[in-house]
């Protein structure tokens, strides 16, 4: 079997290549937060307290436009929410764990180190094979904190002509490669994007997330039993 | 509400979503049937971070005449799916984006 520490760096390995993308998100993060009128510590905290890059930027477009407290904590629990659909996902390899376990590893499980996590869980028996997750959550902590602390330090000698905001999206579209070869995952890659598209101004709390998600699985759920009969 | 009472609140509410299937779900609970869909949550969610990040510009408007990143965006596709290379995709995406903003 292979020893903990083995499996903790496969994670790391398996995750850095989707790290490129966050490097950009986490500098731009920093600037923005600051920009808008956070503390230098506040921005740390987000970071720290809420770590997850799409949410808080969220939370910084929502404060800056003046939204109540309200509608920001509603709309950065709507946005994560589909950490709830990963944890289902992954809490199969999880159960047999003690409680102190579950509780740090949810800490971890963001998009990047369960997109990796997931295929390694499903292919592998042995039982820590958890270390790849919290290797790979691990490492993103790592570059997401860094680089929020860069992003606040460099602030406005980052150009924002660049459009490093574009590796983000494109950090998700490098994650469906294989998907795009099955038909019904093009089917509902297609459906869950049009109705984020569309649900974008008119879902209210940034809830265009999960409704697309869930869309998108009732027509797998669909499919999937239509094309096996 | 102070702006770190909100960052708390945020924090909880996040670490929730992360924490509750982890805690709640049985192992007993699964089947082939919840699997095989469950295998699908990529496929759901990240396009709905994906295109609207694509086709919705800064200002929460649908674009689709004059947007480099629907190009960016099918050329970084087309790599990737022919590379199945996690950076190609990236970076022939990244790479169209810039050469379509800075020289055509």
């Amino acid at each position: 079997m292979k020893s903990n520490l083995n499996v903790f760096l496969k994670g790391i390995m398996d995750v850095s290549p989707l790290m490129i993308p966050v490097v950009p998100f986490g500098l731009i993060f920093g600037v923005l937060a600051i920009d808008i009128g956070f503390s230098p510590l506040e921005t740390m905290g987000m970071s720290l307290i809420i770590f997850g890059g799409a949410s808080q930027i969220v939370l910084l477009q929502l404060f800056s436009g003046g939204a109540s407290s309200l509608v920001i904590i509603s709309s950065v629990g709507a946005v994560n929410s589909r950490h709830l659909l990963y944890g289902a996902v992954v809490s199969e390899h999880l159960s047999d764990l003690k409680l102190i376990w579950k509780i740090i590893i949810s800490y971890f499980l963001i998009d990047q180190a369960f997109a990796i996590s997931n295929e390694y869980l499903k292919k592998n028996k042995q039982s820590n094979k958890y270390f790849h997750l919290v290797g790979g959550g691990a490492t993103c902590w790592v570059i997401w904190q860094s680089t929020t602390f860069l992003g606040i330090v460099l602030g406005e000698a980052i150009p924002d002509k660049l459009g490093l905001s574009f590796a983000v999206p494109l950090t998700f579209l490098a994650l469906l490669v294989n998907d795009f070869r099955k038909l019904i995952n093009v089917v509902v890659i297609i459906i869950s994007g049009l109705v984020a598209t569309i649900g974008f101004n008119y879902i209210p709390f940034k809830a265009y997330v999960i409704v697309s998600a869930l869309i998108g699985l009732f027509t797998a759920m669909i499919l999937t039993k239509v094309i096996k009969k | 509400m102070s702006n770190w009472s909100l960052i708390i609140y945020c924090g909880i509410i996040t670490y929730l979503t992360r924490f509750s299937m982890i805690a709640l779900i049985k192992k007993e609970m699964f089947n082939d049937r919840i699997r095989e869909i469950l295998s699908y949550v990529p496929s759901a969610i990240f396009p709905a971070i994906i295109f609207p990040a694509i086709f919705i510009n800064d200002s929460g408007l649908f674009q689709i005449e004059d947007n480099p990143k629907i190009i960016a965006a099918l050329i970084a596709m087309i790599i990737g799916i022919f590379s199945r290379s996690i950076l190609a995709t990236i970076f022939s995406g990244l790479a169209s984006y810039w050469f379509l903003i800075f020289v055509v």
